[in-house]
């Protein structure tokens, strides 16, 4: 116990991310549940309470993303990076600790708010977050929304970006510096390269969102008016802000998915990536062409015609780039030897699915187009393609193709098509006929509709659709589960993977290698047309490797950041100052610590 | 699946009367909403050709190069520039299809209606729509009535929270902003009456924002003018509207409702015309005496968050407030 509290091991670390990750996954998809139950019947449907579905849809889309998605994405490049780069660890093993205790302590700050209430006499029990994932001004500002489900919301948020940002600088620093004898930029396997590009959208979007955050903070702690059109304020400045954030967001959702894909599809069809130089350079072009596209989320706000054309131009071209990766993709299964494992079928999916959600996303590009289905289902479903459909089948493919390495356990793969198919056809259920409800004009975020609107069967669909996928997750919850009580009896290499990753026994040991290999192709483990594959690792380290040791200060920093927060939500500024002295003594304590113990 | 979805959207297309959507995008009864779906078909029919073409390449693979025993080892191709260069200029060929009609429609639907529209102003209040319209010094409440085949400018802001204005037959939306005018115009092909609802996250109550629009000739529509623009109907001695109105006199609604020459209360919708309405409570329940009742008596209870209070009145009072505000026409 003591020993995973203060460790600073990349691999244990991606492992407490996975699992906490698939912690709050379940809740935001319990609250997804309870979303669709009520939406089964029309006109008042379960008896939901409008303010307790307005927590849920906000909790439910809150925790998807910053406390599902990501951290999912980042026990990936915690567990998977060193190895892939040929590392011992990442550039800071210590930060990369704290990066995780911040997540998880944001994350059950946030969550807390559940059965807050009795403590700021609230007349019910939960006090969550209830004014949308993106807090749109001024329906957040004091005024409209006294209690403290907001503070709730933008505090846990800026919690969570300490994590972020953290994380994000640790994972630049480690690809860049820490690679092996040879691996040069473009030998860099795709995921890894998909996951600096994810960083560096983390590093620039975060601080736009904590600017964000700190304003909305003042504005209703303190009584300034950013965004309050009384006092001069704007509250459209908070949709650009916030979609500044957002919709890079959306990039370091799919991205990480992307790169799995591009790992994956290789592996089983058993042919090099199709194109990597252009996979890797069109996810550099959708990072960057993601900066300039946010107020494609406001078209229905006003802007004006230029910039309205603007946006809806730039959005377009998005979809280039992301047609691009995805021909890749089919040229790499094209004349391959396809071998339909588990994570082979999810990563098919992704490509399937995510195709769906591109080509509604440019019905919505066209901006006209958009204001009959911006703040529908037409848009919830276009979000479930690319987010469930493309980032969480990409993940699943992810968690396929690497549980073995991580854990030195295989998966059922008879379990696995099980969960494989339930999702699929699960998710088609519950999010196409979405389409439908949103262009017959059912708008989103509504607690219940009228049976006049027609739209009552295609809601049914869709919650039938969404308990499959419930279903679905709960196999695949008992197929980790039951791996548990296996042998550690994965090879090596189960897939036949050309990364370094599949050099090293599984789970790797501590030290990750015996000694750090020297690169000399893109697939260090395949033969190629100019290169053998590489020599196997010696089994044992032919000399002492140094190892960085535990550490309890990167907990105790991160136990400072809640500590401020339930100050500052409570108005009790000693209990903020009992923070603030936690964090302080916790850096330098951690300054002045000895690199080994 | 492509088939059945292009069956399907031919089928809801078709179905023009509408009657089983009444918000359906796929049914315009107006030029803003017909540009819309014109260019969403536009939109569509591009996208289900690249969805058929790239869905078809992923099956024909994964069905032609399952791995089979025996087989030789795949050759090690990593690329093929032509073709990079031909999917890649391939979309951006399509898009320039799609973004051509587009910006030509951004202008088209800015908003500015012609000389001569009439102008209305749209206010969002959590959760009820008012309409002022300043050339025909009237003004209405959650139900918007305009003249068929004029053109018709919206001006919109909002009292308090962000809304938008949405009645998907008649067209797209736009936000309602604090501080701000945005506009719509369009100009309504038939007549009818057409239902809508806010589309922007406003609180507690945002699902139970909804609104109605009628398009009436102009004979009928001239009509309810000549209403809104006459003074609170007097109910006649001795009946249970004037009773009702004595009632009304000195209830607390006096200092949330207007009524002319009774009451000049601002927080809530102004009842001169109340009984002129097919519906309450922001278009959400139609305009009968039991809703009545039971929003008088509870309304909170009917539309959570409603800043209403629940008020406490004997029953004949009730039922004489009652039979005073259906006098209202």
């Amino acid at each position: 116990m003591k020993t995973w509290l203060t460790t600073t091991d990349h691999k244990r670390i991606g492992l407490l991310y996975f699992w906490t990750a698939f912690g709050f996954f379940l809740i935001g998809g319990l609250e997804a549940l309870i979303i669709r139950a009520q939406l089964a019947r029309p006109d008042g449907g379960l008896g939901v309470s409008a303010e307790t579905f307005n927590q849920l849809f906000t909790m439910h889309g809150t925790t998807m993303v910053f406390l599902a998605l990501m951290p999912l994405s980042a026990a990936f490049f915690n567990f998977i990076i060193p190895l892939q780069i040929g590392a011992r660890d990442v550039a800071f093993p210590r930060l990369n600790a704290f990066s995780y205790w911040v997540f998880l302590l944001g994350g059950l700050f946030l969550n807390a708010s559940f059965i807050a209430g009795p403590l700021f006499g609230a007349d019910r029990l939960s006090v969550a977050p209830d004014a949308g994932w993106f807090g749109y001004e001024n329906l957040t500002s004091r005024q409209f929304s006294p209690g403290p489900n907001v503070d709730f919301w933008l505090l846990g948020l800026q919690i969570l970006g300490i994590a972020s940002l953290a994380a994000g600088f640790n994972f630049i620093v480690t690809i860049l510096n820490m690679r092996a004898p040879g691996m040069r930029m473009l030998r860099l396997p795709p995921f890894t390269w998909m996951t600096l590009i994810t960083q560096f959208l983390v590093i620039t979007a975060f601080p736009v969102i904590t600017v964000a955050l700190v304003l909305l903070m003042f504005d209703r702690f303190f009584g300034t008016h950013f965004f309050v059109p009384q006092g001069g304020g704007d509250p459209i400045l908070w949709q650009h802000l916030f979609w500044m954030f957002g919709h890079p967001e959306v990039y370091i959702l799919i991205l990480p998915a992307m790169g799995v894909v591009s790992e994956v599809l290789p592996t089983f069809a058993k042919k090099p990536l199709f194109g990597y130089t252009v996979v890797v350079y069109s996810g550099v072009v959708i990072a960057f062409l993601g900066w300039s596209v946010w107020s494609h989320h406001m078209f229905s706000s006003g802007l004006g015609p230029i910039a309205d054309s603007v946006f809806a131009g730039t959005t377009m071209l998005i979809a280039i780039p992301t047609g691009v990766k995805i021909f890749n993709w089919i040229g790499t299964l094209w004349g391959g030897q396809i071998r339909f494992t588990t994570s082979l079928l999810f990563a098919v999916g992704f490509i399937a699915m995510f195709i769906i959600g591109g080509l509604s996303g440019v019905s919505h590009a066209s901006a006209p187009s958009d204001l009959q289905q911006t703040d529908t289902y037409y848009v919830v479903a276009h979000i479930h393609y690319v987010l469930f459909g493309g980032t969480i089948l990409g993940l699943f493919a992810g968690m396929y193709y690497w549980w073995p390495k991580m854990t030195g356990r295989m998966l059922s793969e008879s379990l696995g098509k099980v969960h494989f198919w339930l999702t699929l056809i699960g998710m088609n259920l519950a999010f196409f006929p979405m389409h439908f409800s949103g262009m017959l004009g059912m708008p989103r975020r509504i607690y219940t509709y009228s049976s006049d609107l027609g739209v009552t069967g295609f809601n049914q669909v869709s919650t039938i659709g969404a308990f499959l996928i419930g279903l679905a997750t709960l196999v695949f919850f008992w197929n980790l589960l039951r791996t548990r009580w296996q042998p550690v009896t994965a090879p090596s290499n189960p897939w036949g993977g050309s990364t370094l990753e599949w050099a090293i026994p599984s789970p790797p040991p501590v030290y990750n290698f015996t000694v750090i290999p020297t690169v000399e192709s893109r697939m260090p483990l395949w033969q190629t047309e100019r290169h053998a594959p590489m020599r196997p690792l010696p089994e044992r380290p032919p000399a002492a490797i140094h190892v960085p040791g535990g550490s309890w200060w990167p907990l105790i920093t991160a136990i400072g950041l809640p500590i401020l927060a339930i100050g500052a939500i409570s108005r009790a500024l000693p209990i903020v100052f009992v923070g603030v002295a936690v964090v302080i003594l916790g850096i330098y304590r951690w300054a002045y610590e000895p690199f080994e113990m | 699946m492509p088939l059945v979805l292009a069956a399907v959207l031919l089928l809801l297309t078709a179905c023009s009367g509408a009657g089983h959507f009444p918000q359906s995008t796929f049914a315009p009864r107006s030029d803003f909403g017909t540009d819309l779906f014109g260019l969403y078909k536009d939109v569509f029919w591009w996208a289900l050709g690249v969805f058929v073409l790239v869905e078809g390449l992923l099956l024909v693979a994964i069905a032609r190069f399952r791995a089979r025993p025996g087989a030789a080892e795949p050759k090690p191709v990593h690329g093929h520039t032509v073709l990079e260069i031909s999917w890649t200029l391939a979309p951006a060929l399509i898009l320039v299809f799609i973004a051509v009609p587009t910006m030509r429609t951004i202008f088209s639907t800015a908003g500015h209606a012609p000389e001569g529209a009439l102008r209305v102003e749209v206010i969002g209040h959590q959760w009820w729509w008012e309409y002022r319209y300043p050339t025909l010094n009237i003004s209405a409440y959650n139900e918007l009535h305009i003249p068929v085949g004029t053109p018709v400018q919206l001006d919109m802001t909002s009292a308090d929270v962000i809304h938008s204005f949405w009645v998907p037959r008649l067209g797209g939306k736009r936000d309602l902003i604090q501080g701000r005018t945005n506009r719509i115009a369009f100009r309504a092909d038939s007549t009818g009456e057409y239902s809508g609802q806010c589309a922007e996250f406003c609180g507690v109550s945002h699902a139970n924002m909804r609104l109605r629009v009628f398009v009436q000739s102009d004979s009928v529509f001239q009509r309810w003018v000549d209403q809104q623009r006459a003074a609170p109907a007097t109910p006649p001695k001795g009946s249970p509207a004037e009773a009702g109105q004595q009632v009304y006199r000195r209830s607390p609604c006096i200092a949330c409702h207007t009524i002319a020459g009774m009451s000049q209360g601002k927080v809530g919708p102004d009842l001169s015309h109340v009984g002129g309405r097919s519906t309450i409570a922001g278009a959400l329940f139609p305009n009968t005496t039991d809703v009545l009742r039971r929003w008088i008596i509870n309304a909170p209870a009917m539309k959570p968050g409603a800043l209403m209070t629940p008020q406490n009145l004997s029953p004949q009072d009730l039922d004489a407030l009652i039979a005073y505000l259906q006098s209202l026409k």
